[in-house]
């Protein structure tokens, strides 16, 4: 039977989000999708979801939240304290909430975007191929107190608990490739780029982070005169004062800005990730490099599929125990 | 439309670990437009193993590929072909769509007209006709989903972008800047000089088609009066008035 997730209290960035909206480009519609994309990928794994399964993307803040029906659920992405009816639970975990359970989740102690998944799935109306709140397209709504967010019966409620332990990050100069506009750059300043140290501004939202640092910024040359043209995800554009700026999901489809690079897809969940003062330095690698480094979101997924184990957890600390099918599953749903 | 000759040599540009720009120019020009939807109409008519999107811009377009299915130097090399198999294309293939659509100038609805009017060098009430006697091509569909960059007016329209930014326009608001116009999709900041609005828009998720232009698209603009304007906008399909006719 499906459920509905009760939004008790909520932070401001709270919004349904799937893999996002591809092939309308041409049309003005950038993908958009999990500013993390791995995160929800972990999610759907962890469940067995398919591509379209949606998760509850918190933006910094946690919030509570009140399950109807029994569900397994999880918490990927940013790490936030967990606890369900007050009892500390661990994220990146299967775990089991009965119907009534409150679920508090609290502010990120770091990263950004933090992915609460229930094993069927979220459900909602879909536009143009996607259920997702995309801000410049103004598609799907963000989620507030008060809210009801449907979700799908789970379709395994028996199975037993995995945990899936986050990779570490590590602080690898951030691999970028070559884009339509990195020519304009002089040679100078590209390697001035390289040797820079940024920090992550206080600006940023799902449309992308800006980047500081105090030397002068990467200019080029006749950057007013540019044709608009084609944005990458991961693509990072100078502003008028030369400032990078590093666009996310939610980027606007053409841009007259100058970009003097493309972030590589398995480095970006950092970038987006990133909390203000976080450093980063970028590094150019070659296109043949990026495009090996690419994979399928069937691929990513079945790979973080095989990092998963057994949750084995202390029955003392396990808030949710007595909701475990320990002996014979009672008939709640 | 004639043949585009044998000497088109465009740049090929990686766009992301997935993605291939194919730019024709790197200034807007009106043949490397045209380039630019032909070549994307010509790419979508064929099958390309491992390309799973394609779209054009305003001089350039981009080709989104499977690394795990093709590579990109296959990809390239499969787009070289088709632009030297050019050379014997003497027209675009495909129909040609003529929109109709309905705009109000000045007064409210375009409080900058008297000032592009000076820019441009024409007297006030010529503005309206100027944009209406001139047919219109949707050069790229962009910004926000389904808000089209139409072009071109006449040489004397490349009046700059504003040096400030006007905080917000209307959704409909009809903005010109360097010889182009924008139906804007959703209210908006922008650069540009708002002289009219209309009740058509170009996204509309209530719609069955929530997008309804497409790239190469004929568009000419008809005046309306503010009150005509006004009833066009209580009609629920959001189409304010425009017509599509199939003309080839």
């Amino acid at each position: 039977m499906s459920g509905v997730l009760n939004v008790i209290e909520a932070g401001p960035g709270v919004s349904l989000q799937d893999l996002g909206r591809s092939g309308y480009l041409g049309l003005g519609l950038s993908t958009g999708g999990a500013a993390d994309r791995d995160a929800l990928l972990q999610g759907q794994a962890l469940f067995n979801q398919t591509e379209d399964a949606m998760a509850l993307e918190l933006a910094g803040l946690g919030g509570r939240f009140g399950f109807s029906q029994p569900t397994r659920f999880a918490l990927t992405g940013a790490h936030m304290s967990l606890e369900l009816n007050d009892e500390p639970v661990p994220a990146n975990t299967t775990l089991y909430a009965r119907a009534g359970d409150v679920l508090k989740i609290g502010p990120a102690r770091q990263g950004m975007y933090a992915y609460l998944h229930v094993a069927g799935g979220f459900d909602g109306p879909k536009v143009l191929g996607g259920g997702g709140f995309h801000g410049i397209a103004k598609l799907g709504g963000r989620v507030a107190a008060g809210d009801q967010i449907a979700f799908l019966s789970d379709p395994n409620p028996g199975s037993s608990p995995q945990k899936l332990s986050p990779e570490q990050t590590g602080s690898a100069p951030i691999r970028i490739m070559e884009g339509p506009q990195t020519a304009l750059f002089s040679d100078e300043t590209k390697s001035r780029f390289q040797q820079t140290e940024f920090k992550r501004g206080h600006r940023g939202n799902r449309q992308g982070v800006a980047l500081e640092q105090d030397e002068a910024g990467f200019a080029t040359e006749g950057q007013l005169t540019l044709v608009s043209d084609f944005i990458a995800v991961g693509d990072i554009q100078m502003t008028g004062d030369g400032q990078p700026y590093v666009l996310l999901a939610d980027c606007q489809t053409l841009g007259g800005y100058p970009r003097i690079g493309t972030v590589l897809p398995s480095d970006l969940s950092r970038i987006a990730q990133s909390t203000p003062g976080e450093t980063f330095t970028f590094h150019f690698v070659d296109a043949s490099e990026a495009e090996a480094d690419w994979s399928s979101p069937e691929e990513r997924r079945k790979h973080f599929a095989s990092k998963m184990t057994p949750a084995m957890r202390d029955p003392r600390e396990m808030a949710d125990l007595l909701s475990y099918n320990l002996i014979s599953r009672p008939i709640e749903d | 439309m004639s043949s585009f000759g044998d000497h088109i040599e465009p740049e090929f540009c990686p766009l992301g670990a997935d993605g291939i720009l194919v730019r024709f120019s790197r200034v807007i020009s009106d043949q490397a437009n045209r380039l630019a939807v032909t070549m994307r109409n010509q790419i979508e008519t064929k099958t390309i193993a491992g390309v799973v999107e394609t779209a054009a811009s305003l001089t350039s377009v981009f080709v989104r590929f499977r690394p795990d299915q093709t590579t990109r130097s296959d990809v390239e090399a499969a787009l070289r072909q088709l632009i030297e198999d050019w050379a014997n294309i003497e027209n675009e293939t495909g129909t040609l769509r003529r929109w109709t659509i309905p705009v109000s100038f000045g007064g409210d609805n375009g409080p900058d007209l008297s000032s592009v009017a000076s820019d441009v060098g024409i007297a006030e009430d010529a503005v309206a006709d100027e944009v209406c006697d001139t047919s219109l091509r949707v050069l790229a569909l962009g910004f926000a989903p389904g808000q089209p960059y139409l072009g071109f007016l006449p040489d004397k329209w490349n009046i700059p972008r504003q040096s400030g930014v006007t905080a917000e326009v209307p959704a409909g608001a009809v903005v010109v800047a360097v010889r182009q116009i924008i139906p804007f999709a959703n209210p908006s900041p922008t650069g540009w000089r708002q002289i009219g609005r209309t009740a058509f828009r170009c996204f509309d998720t209530e719609r069955l088609q929530p997008i309804l232009l497409q790239a190469g698209d004929e568009v000419q603009f008809v005046p309306t009066s503010a009150d005509q304007l006004q009833s066009l906008e209580t009609a629920p399909d959001g189409l304010g008035g425009a017509i599509c006719e199939i003309v080839s």
